[in-house]
C-alpha cells in the first residue's frame, strides 16, 4: 500500500489543459491510476489475461443483445419472424446476431480457461473465499444466460433443445415437475415459455450479472493479485509490477485475438438459423450447445430410483465441492505439483467431462439412424437460410377473414352486405364508421333470431341513425344474418 | 522512489528517468487512439443495424393490381372494383381490401377514386339513375370524375396514385383526412 502510494506520487504530475480541468471536476485521474497502477506480485504473464477477456465478452454481449432488441418480439408467433427479418433483412443483421450467439460460446471457454487457470495457480487461496465463490456465482450465470437465450429464436433447435433441458429438471425429485412447470410457465412449451426466458435473459440474470461482476472485481482488488504459484497467497514477497503497461498489453492482446476470431467466425461462417419450431414434428432429434453436451450425456445413465443419485447427489457433491474449495482446502502451498488430489480431481473432472461429450457425438455419429436424422436437420437449417426472409401475414388479415367465408352461406351474405351497401355505413367488414356502429362482435350480443327481428324492425335509435328496414327473400336473409354473426 | 525497470519489475534504487515517463505516456496515448480506432470500426455494424430502417424502405404500402387497361377503355359508368391492400410494416404484412372506383377524368383519362367519403368515411356508392355517387349518410353528391356537387364534404373523392405496368392498371390506395378541404394524407 505504501508502495502503491509512492508510485502514485511519482507518476502524479501537476495536471494541466483539458484533462487537469476534467480531473478537477471528475477525479477521472484518480480512478484511472488506480485501475491501472495495481501492482501485480512477480510480474505480468500471460495466464492472467483471461478476466479482462470475460469482461470484454460480457460488454459486447451487453450492447449487441441490445441492439439486436431493435427487431426482437418476445412472443411465440413472432419471435422466429424476428430473427428471420434481423438475420435475413436488416443490415448487418446477421453478424451482430452471429457476434451474440457466437459470443455465448466464447464466453463459456474463456470461462473455462479463466477458472482453471485459477484452480491450477490455486489464486483462490488466502483471504479470496468470497471471490471464489462470487466467480462460481457468476459462472453458474454465464451458464443461465446461454441456457435462456438458446431458446430465443424459436426455430427446431432451440425449441427442442430447450424442451429437454426444461424436461431434464422434471428429473429432480420431489419438485421436479413443480419446477418444470416453473420455468415452462405452464405443462407444455409455449409463448409464457418465451416471455420467461427472455426475462431471465434480458432483465434477470443480466442485473445478477453487474452486481456480481463489480463486487468480484472489488473483492478481487481489496485481496490483490495472488501472483505466481510460489507466490505466499497472504503475504505476497515477490517484487510487483504495475498492470500498466505490460499487462494491459498481454490482455490487449487477448482482446484482439477475440476481435479477429469471432468477428472472423461470424464473417464467414455466421450463425444459421433453421425453420420455425414446429412442435408436431416427432422426428426431430434434440441436440443441446456443446457445452451441454457432457450433461446431457451424463443424464442418459440415470433412470428410476438411481436417478437421485446420479441427477442430484452426485452433481450437488460436486458443485458444493467446488464453491467450498476455498473453505477446506487451507494450506497455503499453491504449486500444482504439490497438490496431488487437487490436481488429480481437476484432471478426473475435466477428462469425465470431455470423456462424456466426446461420447455423445460418438454415439451419434455411429447410430446410423440418428446421424442421418441429424443431417436431414442440417439440411433444412441450410435449406431455410436459402429462402429469402417471407413478412408474416398479420392475424388482422383478410387470409383470417376469409377462413370465416370459407363457409359458401357467409361468402353469399358478404355479396348481399356489399349490394345493399351495408358497408356504406358500418363499413367494409363491419369494422364500423362515423355514420353507424361496428358489426363485429354481434354474435356475443344478439342472436340470429334478434338480427332478424331487428332487420325488420329497426328500433327508433336505429331509424334515426338512417338505417333502412331490410325486406329480403328468406334465403338472402339468413345468408347475410350468417355473414354478419360471422363478424369478427 | 521506485521505477519499473527493463523487466518490468520495480527496483527501489533507480529513479525514473524522464525519457521512460515520456514513452509510458506515449505508449498510452497510442493506446488510447489504438483503442477509440478499433472501436468505431466495431460500432460501424451497431450504426449500420439501427439505421436500417434509413438503408431500406421498411413500411410500404404496395400497388394493388386492379384490372387491365383494355378492360376499362370504353368505360360507360364508374366501375366498382375491390382491391386488396398489402401493407408492409417492419416483419409483418397486413392484407385488407377496399372498393375503389374506376373512371375517366374531365381530360377524358383513366382514373381510380376511393370509395371512402371524404366527409366522415361511409363507403360512397355510384347511383345509376342519378348518374352521380351519392352519400347514404349525409347525402353529399360527387359528378362521375369525383368532383364535389353538393352536400357536407369540403372537397370532391379522393383520387388515388396510378399506373400502368403490363397494360395492368395498378393503384397506391391510401387513406386521406375526413372533414378538410384539402387532400391529406393520413398515416
Ligand atoms: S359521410 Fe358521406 S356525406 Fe357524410
Amino acid at each position: 500500500m505504501q508502495e502503491m502510494q509512492k508510485i502514485e506520487d511519482q507518476t502524479a504530475g501537476p495536471k494541466t489543459g483539458l484533462w487537469g480541468w476534467m480531473d478537477r471536476r471528475t477525479g477521472v485521474d484518480a480512478l484511472l491510476r488506480s485501475a491501472l497502477y495495481e501492482p501485480i506480485p512477480g510480474g505480468a504473464r500471460f495466464a492472467y489475461v483471461f478476466g479482462s477477456g470475460l469482461l470484454f465478452i460480457f460488454i459486447s454481449q451487453v450492447i449487441t443483445g441490445i441492439f439486436l432488441a431493435l427487431y426482437y418480439v418476445p412472443s411465440a408467433d413472432h419471435a422466429h419472424t424476428t430473427v428471420a427479418y434481423i438475420t435475413k433483412a436488416v443490415t448487418a443483421g446477421s453478424f451482430l446476431r452471429s457476434l451474440h450467439a457466437y459470443g455465448a460460446s466464447a464466453m463459456v471457454i474463456v470461462l473455462l480457461l479463466h477458472l482453471s487457470q485459477t484452480y491450477i495457480y490455486a489464486a483462490y487461496k488466502g483471504p479470496r473465499e468470497i471471490l471464489w465463490v462470487s466467480g462460481c456465482v457468476l459462472f453458474a450465470l454465464v451458464l443461465g444466460m446461454a441456457f435462456t437465450g438458446y431458446l430465443l429464436p424459436w426455430d427446431q433447435r432451440a425449441y427442442f433443445a430447450t424442451a429437454v433441458g426444461t424436461n431434464a429438471a422434471s428429473e429432480v425429485p420431489l419438485i421436479g415437475e413443480t419446477l418444470k412447470r416453473f420455468m415452462r410457465g405452464g405443462t407444455e412449451m409455449g409463448t409464457l415459455t418465451i416471455s420467461r426466458f427472455f426475462v431471465a435473459h434480458v432483465f434477470f440474470i443480466p442485473a445478477c450479472i453487474f452486481a456480481l461482476v463489480a463486487s468480484h472485481i472489488s473483492l478481487f482488488r481489496k485481496a490483490g493479485a495472488a501472483g505466481p504459484p510460489d507466490e505466499d497467497p497472504y503475504e505476497p514477497k515477490k517484487k510487483t509490477e504495475l498492470f500498466y503497461p505490460r499487462q494491459v498489453l498481454m490482455d490487449l492482446s487477448l482482446t484482439a485475438l477475440l476481435i479477429v476470431g469471432l468477428g472472423s467466425l461470424c464473417f464467414f461462417a455466421p450463425m444459421q438459423l433453421g425453420p420455425a419450431a414446429n412442435p408436431a414434428d416427432a422426428q426431430y432429434i434434440p441436440r443441446p450447445e456443446w457445452y451441454y453436451l457432457p450433461i446431457f450425456q451424463w443424464l442418459k445413465y440415470w433412470h428410476g430410483a438411481a436417478s437421485v443419485v446420479g441427477i442430484l447427489l452426485i452433481p450437488m457433491v460436486l458443485v458444493l465441492g467446488i464453491v467450498a474449495l476455498p473453505f477446506f482446502d487451507r494450506s497455503i502451498e499453491r504449486r500444482p505439483w504439490k497438490r496431488p488430489i487437487a490436481m488429480g480431481a481437476y484432471g478426473f473432472v475435466s477428462l469425465a467431462l470431455l470423456g462424456l461429450g466426446l461420447r455423445s457425438q460418438y454415439l451419434d455419429n455411429h447410430d446410423p439412424g440418428v446421424a442421418q436424422q441429424l443431417a436431414k436437420q442440417k439440411a433444412e437449417e441450410q435449406e431455410y437460410m436459402r429462402k429469402p426472409f417471407e413478412t408474416e401475414l398479420s392475424s388482422a388479415t383478410l387470409a383470417a377473414a376469409n377462413v370465416a367465408l370459407a363457409d359458401p352461406e357467409g361468402a353469399k351474405g358478404k355479396e348481399i352486405f356489399e349490394s345493399l351497401s351495408c358497408n356504406a355505413c358500418h363499413g367494409d367488414g363491419g369494422v364500423g364508421t362515423a355514420a353507424a356502429p361496428a358489426l363485429v362482435g354481434i354474435k356475443a350480443k344478439h342472436s340470429p333470431d334478434q338480427v332478424a327481428a331487428l332487420f325488420k324492425h329497426p328500433t327508433a335509435k336505429m331509424t334515426a341513425g338512417g338505417m333502412p328496414p331490410i325486406d329480403l327473400p328468406p334465403d338472402d336473409l339468413k345468408a347475410l344474418i350468417a355473414y354478419v354473426e360471422s363478424l369478427k | 522512489m521506485c521505477a519499473v525497470n527493463s523487466e518490468g519489475l520495480t527496483s527501489k534504487s533507480t529513479t525514473a528517468e524522464p525519457s521512460r515517463q515520456n514513452r509510458r505516456s506515449f505508449l498510452g496515448a497510442l493506446l488510447a487512439v489504438g483503442s477509440a480506432v478499433v472501436g468505431a470500426l466495431l460500432s460501424v455494424p451497431l450504426v449500420r443495424f439501427a439505421l436500417f430502417p434509413l438503408i431500406r424502405q421498411t413500411t410500404d404500402t404496395k400497388k394493388s393490381p386492379v384490372g387491365s387497361v383494355s378492360e376499362f377503355a370504353s368505360l360507360a359508368e364508374p366501375a366498382m372494383r375491390t382491391i386488396q391492400i398489402e401493407q408492409i410494416d417492419g416483419w409483418r404484412k397486413t392484407v385488407s381490401e377496399k372498393a375503389v372506383y374506376i373512371t375517366k377524368d374531365r381530360r377524358d383519362q383513366l382514373c381510380v377514386l376511393s370509395s371512402i367519403c371524404p366527409h366522415l368515411g361511409c363507403t360512397v356508392p355510384w347511383n345509376k339513375e342519378k348518374k352521380q355517387f351519392i352519400c347514404p349518410c349525409h347525402g353529399g353528391t360527387f359528378s362521375v370524375d369525383g368532383s364535389r356537387v353538393s352536400g357536407p364534404s369540403q372537397r370532391g373523392m379522393d383520387t388515388l396514385e396510378t399506373s400502368v405496368e403490363d397494360g395492368k392498371l395498378l393503384v397506391r390506395f391510401e387513406y386521406f383526412r375526413q372533414l378538410v378541404s384539402d387532400k391529406e394524407v393520413v398515416g
